[in-house]
């Protein structure tokens, strides 16, 4: 059965991310000011798997093997 | 004695190291493809800088899942030597052999320059012919070399006396000043668990003969090659 999986990967609280500093610098230079900005990067991925759980345990496995620094990211699924 | 210096996809340094090992320092060194593994025992593995995979994911994360990276473990544990050079010391971290990672610089550019660096130890089949605390001229060139690791990694590598070298200035005062990419601490490279991997963002390939501006990096090349002859000694 196929399993649509979107993985969210962002950095971990605190870390340091200089391309959202930047970005948000650029925005200033347009005469947007913003409060905060952080940035985030999304995998859409097809799994195919007998049940959710076992979608969701691939889709971690994925985040944990490859997807994901532990040092620095944190990471999301959402099992459509 | 021989020496393997690992080619990925996309790897630009890897000529520059069998150039100075081969040419400069007179060790038989084999240029292996990636694809094809490690198909014999070598006494020390480099992996070179340049951009695996074009950095895609994070830098050296692809590579760092490749089958070869599979030897190049067996060969640390049992005592081989491996140097990560720059987008090699990217992958050596994503695969384990050292804590932390390397990612993108504090102010978000590619730098590319000399830089000094600090000697911290001593105690390494690579720095064993330097004096701790002697300052080299090493350059680097990279976007993503700012070294992240949580509070309680650092204090380990600092009490287990596992940093390599430190970004200083030209007095070996550890300054941010002198930080090219925010490391934390200052830190230039760092050592595996058991010494015999060593991972750092500078290019010591690039700092070995005096007609390029620097011969300090050589060392570290003479360092192992120092340590390889003793082991073949003590075998014989």
């Amino acid at each position: 059965m196929r399993f649509d999986v979107k993985i969210t990967i962002a950095l971990k609280e605190g870390m340091l991310d200089p391309e959202a500093r930047a970005i948000q610098n650029a925005l200033a230079h347009l005469g947007v000011p913003t409060l905060s900005l952080s940035t985030a990067r999304q995998f859409s991925i097809g799994i195919d798997a007998m049940d959710r759980e076992q979608a969701e345990a691939t889709a971690r496995a994925i985040c944990e093997r490859l997807l994901a620094n532990p040092v620095i990211h944190r990471y999301d699924i959402e099992v459509a | 004695m021989r020496y393997a210096v690992i080619r990925f996809g996309g790897s630009n340094c890897d000529l520059d190291t069998v150039h100075v090992l081969d040419e400069v320092l007179g060790v038989p060194t084999d240029l292996v493809w990636y694809r094809d593994g490690l198909q014999r025992e070598y006494d020390a593995v480099i992996l070179p800088g340049g951009f695996s995979y074009g950095d895609y994911l994070r830098a050296g994360a692809i590579a760092a899942r490749t089958p070869i990276m599979g030897d190049v473990l067996r060969h640390a544990r049992k005592g081989g030597l491996v140097l990560g050079i720059c987008n090699g010391a990217q992958i050596a971290a994503e695969s384990g052999l050292v804590p932390g990672v390397f990612t993108r610089n504090e102010v978000p550019r590619f730098v590319c320059r000399p830089t000094w660096l600090r000697v911290e130890s001593t105690e390494s089949p690579f720095t064993s012919l330097f004096r701790r605390g002697e300052v080299i001229r090493v350059p680097v060139a990279h976007g993503e070399g700012r070294f992240v690791a949580p509070p309680d990694v650092v204090g380990r590598l600092n009490r287990e006396r596992r940093v390599a070298f430190r970004y200083c200035d030209d007095e070996g005062r550890v300054t941010p000043e002198a930080n090219p990419n925010g490391s934390v601490e200052g830190i230039a490279g760092v050592f595996g668990e058991n010494r015999n991997v060593l991972v750092m963002m500078p290019h010591p390939e690039r700092s070995s003969e005096l007609v390029i501006g620097s011969e300090d990096g050589r060392r570290i090349f003479e360092s192992m090659i120092a340590h390889c002859q003793n082991d073949i000694q003590r075998q014989v």
